[in-house]
């Protein structure tokens, strides 16, 4: 074998004087990066194979280890960085596109850090929401475009609506991109906390069919493991078009995670590769994209909401109109930053635009044309904290949905390795031998906690600024100024500059 | 009684078990690091079985009827009749495995870090509360509890 | 009620402390020839060795009797009982009344028909009395010694002698070592490894002279050898102690005993190395002379004499027994001798392990470990329960066989739930 030019990203360092040769990095590192020495007797480590999953480092009983990035320096090149001379090493060894997992990693701007919020002082008074009810109730669906009411009631039937306690959804993670033991964490997380699920493009596996109410059943290019059971389990139904970490781009589960369960739950051949292709076949038009659907309206009898997912994508707002036109119930974006199992790195990082934009560009863009009612807009696509969410609901968003950030309460430590199988968190991975590393017991109450805990603090940013109800923030992009952003980019975020 | 039971189904492999209970019967019971940098190390008292995807920690069952308690030679090993707990008087054990013989859970194990003496879980007893087994599984895939 | 026990060892004490599990209030009396608080019998070859101090010896604490309360009468031997009249009979002409009795008399040795037996420095070695004597031949200077018999207390007594200094030669009839409990294979490395300590075989031999006048001076073998010896250890073995039984209850080479642990009459229950029980094993009723056994009967009879509704499933042949760093592990059946028994073994005589289990119809019927021992309880308990290994049979010689090879369903059932 010729020389691999591929130098380590890590260092694993080892306090010696705290290290018992226990053992147990050796034993948790499915990429080999701790071994045993049976002459030494002592653990030693592999660098090259250490991806800083932080897992050896979060076992270990004396805490002996640390990870470092790899010190060695490449001469210094502003245009030709590490990371570009690694690319093209590994590249020129393989032959192939470059894989990664996750959202991009690039220095592209954050513009949830670029607003702030207001609050109130004087005039209009703050309320404290451990004292006064604070509503963060919120329902997606269509809304009729007028109310017809006597005695004081309803005298039509809204159309379906989800009902959320919390504006805040868990993204579309398929079955076999993630463990099972994710999505029943997430399941019950769901269920606990008054919200959905989302099965991604993997079907529904049959120990979740009783969380069917707080599931959001996705149809997508691949159409894996759909049929009418599928479609009527859910309290919803989505449409997958896109995906922010790889617009453009369809899916491939690779046979070897198509274990039996997989298999069972997607309906293909177990060891068969997933392919999603990257458009639906059947779509070719915001008329095609409509047929379908009504078709799973029709499917599921007119009960459930159907969204469309799409990436945010230059100009995703005319999209957007398109779909609230072609009948969905709610419109889901993801932004350039939105996270996967397995990507194109090129993809992953140089495709759609970031989710702020998009979102704002949508939102006015409905409410120009008068349709903002018709759909539910949920965003997605790096949602970090509390603060990014109440920020998305003023900017137009009725909801978000977390991906990222509910698999890193359920353990996940960015690493970026979701492609390679070995997750050590038991996360993104079908190894039997990891995936019993997530407890579903304790994944279900981080989650749940989690999403106790933002609630607990967007309560008390509504309070700060004098609201008392989600609902009277939705698209109150007064409650938002910007700090060090172009003007253009105020236009499109519809937000005065702060001390505007 | 209380007792501790296995959850293979989230057993990480990890075997933190085991270092933790030879800590807690270590001569420093309160350092990991001089519990196993200094002094004798006593051998682990549970014992996680392995033959991969499927692992579990397995310790004494404190048998109501015990086997061993039975079959001791010397009456080192005893049920304590208040707390239930099988214990090994190790002060009076002359190590000659006979119980390793008669237990059927094969988890009683040979410490002949000194005298030779019969070596198994206690419950943590000398401690309050969790066993150090338990209280330092990672995925709680070891739970103390009552079973019917 | 008045509970009278005969013998003060494991099944005395199990009988003891099975009739306390029922009967609080009852009155226990045992009587024993010992003078000595209940000691470990198997201890004594650790005493004279000089592992354990005679302080260590004692089977239960010095509690015992009072916790128990149990008034025992040591040092007092029972000449006769009386079955008609409820009595045992004691040599000092005094008698103990009964309700229910159990006959826990132990075994005695075997003494081989050889002429010459009486001189001085021969022993036996079963009771704490016959090893403080040999310690003190050894420590009044002598150090030749011939142990008659390679049998589990021949080769405990050549271990502890050999350790005291003594030049040791072991005589056993058979053409191996522990001819009960090993096979040829796991003899020889048994052999090999106490002949390395200093220990003296002569296999298919025996005993047919001994010289000396008043003190034994040496013994003339089968062979015609002769070997020049101070202390001669009668190790053959033991049998059923049966003497006040015999005429009035149903006895075979022991006293017969149903799984009560009552014998042909009621109110009378024997146990122990005297008893002739169940063995579960052999399907038959068996003399078990080990101590497990003699507790488990014990204790059966105890809770049986106290009028529990009890039973004893049945005793096997279980034998602990190590030499130095040399463990060993036997139970069951372990050299079958016809062709529906199928045998798994695992030999590696440089590192003298050895690892065989013998089995039949799939049943797990005894096995060897000698080395590698651990977890060895795991089959003990396959064989007690009789049960069908099929699923696991090939990783039973696997070095850490445990409840990871067994079916996950059977594994989940024996582990997760309460324990009996």
């Amino acid at each position: 074998m010729s020389l691999d030019y591929t130098t380590p990203e890590f260092l694993i360092e080892r306090n010696r004087d705290r290290c018992i040769d226990c053992k147990v990095c050796v034993n948790q590192c499915a990429n080999e990066a701790h071994i045993y020495d049976e002459e030494e007797k002592r653990v030693v480590s592999d660098d090259i194979k250490c991806v800083n999953c932080h897992r050896c480092v979060a076992l270990c009983p004396t805490r002996a280890l640390t990870v470092r990035r790899y010190p060695l320096e490449y001469r210094q090149n502003a245009g030709w960085t590490a990371h570009d001379i690694n690319s093209i090493y590994r590249q020129a060894a393989s032959g192939g596109i470059l894989l990664t997992g996750m959202g991009t990693d690039r220095n592209y701007p954050i513009f949830w850090d670029h607003l702030l919020l207001n609050a109130s002082q004087v005039t209009n008074p703050s309320i404290d929401p451990l004292r006064e009810p604070m509503e963060l109730k919120t329902f997606l669906g269509r809304k009729p475009d007028s109310l017809k009411i006597e005695n004081g009631r309803l005298a039509e039937k809204l159309p379906p609506q989800l009902e959320l306690e919390v504006p805040v959804m868990f993204g579309a993670m398929s079955f076999g991109s993630v463990s099972l033991n994710v999505q029943k964490s997430l399941a019950r997380a769901a269920a606990e906390s008054g919200t959905f699920f989302n099965t991604g493009e993997g079907g529904l596996h049959r120990d979740l069919y009783r969380y069917g109410g707080s599931a959001i059943v996705q149809v997508a290019s691949g159409r894996f493991g759909v049929y009418s059971e599928y479609l009527n389990a859910g309290a919803a139904v989505e449409i997958k078009i896109g995906q922010g970490a790889k617009p453009g781009i369809g899916g491939h589960l690779p046979g070897e995670k198509v274990g039996r369960e997989v298999s069972l739950t997607r309906m293909i051949p177990e060891g068969s590769d997933a392919i999603s292709p990257a458009p639906h076949h059947d779509i070719y038009s915001i008329e095609d994209l409509g047929q379908l659907i009504y078709s799973l309206k029709e499917a599921t009898n007119y009960q459930k909401p159907v969204s469309v997912k799409i990436a945010a994508v230059h100009n995703v707002a005319a999209i957007a109109s398109g779909i609230a036109r072609a009948g969905a119930d709610i419109i889901t974006i993801d932004g350039l930053r939105g996270g996967t199992g397995a990507t194109p790195l090129r993809t992953r990082d140089n495709v759609g635009i970031p989710i702020e934009l998009a979102l704002a560009a949508v939102d006015s863009r409905l409410r120009e044309e008068g349709i903002r009612h018709r759909v539910s807009l949920v965003v997605a696509g790096s949602i970090r904290n509390s603060a990014d969410i109440v920020k998305a609901v003023a900017l137009g968003a009725d909801a978000v949905y977390i991906g990222s950030a509910a698999l890193i309460s359920l353990g996940c430590h960015m690493c970026q390795k979701c492609y390679t199988g070995k997750c050590n968190w038991g996360i993104a991975t079908q190894d039997p031998n990891l995936v019993k590393r997530l407890n579903p017991d304790i994944g279900a109450q981080r989650a749940t906690n989690l999403l106790r805990a933002w609630s607990l603090e967007i309560k008390e940013l509504l309070g700060g600024m004098g609201i008392n109800a989600l609902e009277s923030l939705r698209g109150n992009r007064l409650m938002l100024r910007g700090v060090g952003l172009s003007e253009k980019e105020l236009q499109i975020l519809g937000v005065k500059a702060a001390g505007e | 009684m209380k007792r501790v039971y296995a959850r293979e189904e989230v057993c990480a492999g990890c075997k933190l078990c085991e270092v933790h209970c030879i800590v807690a019967h270590s001569q420093y019971p309160n350092d990991i690091v001089k519990a196993f940098k200094k002094g004798v190390l006593p051998v682990s008292r549970v014992i996680v079985e392995e033959d991969r995807p499927v692992s579990f920690a397995l310790q004494c069952r404190h048998c109501q009827d015990a086997p061993c308690t039975k079959a001791c030679i010397t009456g080192a090993m005893h049920r304590d009749l208040e707390t239930g707990i099988v214990i090994n008087n190790e002060e009076r054990c002359v190590g000659c495995w006979t119980c390793i013989l008669a237990c059927p859970f094969g988890a009683i194990k040979r410490d002949e870090s000194g005298e030779k003496v019969a070596s198994k879980c206690d419950l943590c007893s000398a401690g309050d509360g969790v066993p150090a087994c338990v209280a330092n599984c990672p995925n709680d895939a070891l739970v103390f509890e009552e079973r019917e | 009620m008045d509970y009278v026990i005969i013998g003060n060892s494991a099944a005395a004490v199990g009988a003891v402390e099975g009739i306390r599990q029922v009967d609080r209030e009852g009155r226990i009396t045992v009587i024993s020839d010992e003078p000595y608080h209940t000691y470990s019998r198997p201890l004594i070859s650790y005493w004279l060795a000089g592992k354990v101090t005679a302080d260590k010896m004692i089977y239960r604490d010095e509690k015992f009797y009072e916790t128990n309360n149990v008034q025992p009468l040591l040092g007092k031997r029972v000449c006769e009982i009386n079955f008609e009249g409820r009595k045992v009979r004691l040599e000092d002409g005094s008698a103990v009344s009964y309700d229910r009795l159990l006959i826990a008399t132990g075994g005695k040795p075997i003494v081989p028909p050889v002429a010459g037996l009486d001189k001085k420095g021969v022993y036996s070695f079963i009771k704490f009395d016959d090893v403080k004597a040999i310690k003190s031949a050894v420590a009044a200077g002598k150090r030749k010694a011939v142990v008659i018999g390679a049998g589990l207390i021949g080769l405990k007594a050549a271990e502890a002698l050999n350790r005291l200094g003594a030049d040791v030669n072991v005589v056993e009839l058979a053409n191996r070592i522990l001819p009960a409990i090993l096979d040829e294979e796991a003899g020889q490395m048994v052999q090999g490894y106490l002949e390395e300590a200093g220990i003296k075989f002569s296999l298919n031999n025996t005993v047919t002279e001994v010289s000396g006048d008043n003190a034994v001076s040496g013994v003339t073998l089968k062979d015609g050898t002769f070997a020049e010896c101070e202390m001669l250890i009668v190790a053959i073995g033991v049998n059923p102690n049966i003497g006040l039984a015999e005429g009035s209850l149903s006895v075979n080479r022991g006293i017969l005993v149903n799984e009560k642990m009552e014998t042909s009459l009621p109110g009378i229950y024997a146990a122990g190395d005297v008893s002739e029980g169940f063995d579960v094993v052999y399907g038959t009723n068996r003399v078990l002379p080990l101590l497990p056994n003699a507790y488990l009967q014990g204790e059966t009879a105890g809770r049986s004499m106290a009028g529990a509704e009890t039973v004893f499933d049945g005793g096997l042949a279980m034998n602990a027994i190590g030499f130095g760093d040399l463990p060993m592990l036997t139970a069951g059946i372990v050299k079958p001798d016809t062709e529906e028994f199928e045998v798994l073994v695992d030999s590696a005589p440089e590192t003298r392990t050895y690892r065989k289990i013998v089995l039949k119809d799939n049943r797990i019927m005894g096995y060897i470990l000698l080395n590698k021992i651990d977890r060895a309880g795991i089959l003990t308990g396959l064989i007690r329960e009789k049960a069908d290994v099929t699923p696991f049979k090939d990783r039973l010689l696997k070095y850490g066989f445990g409840y990871i090879d067994f079916p996950e369903s059977e594994r989940k059932s024996r582990l997760s739930g309460g324990v009996a």
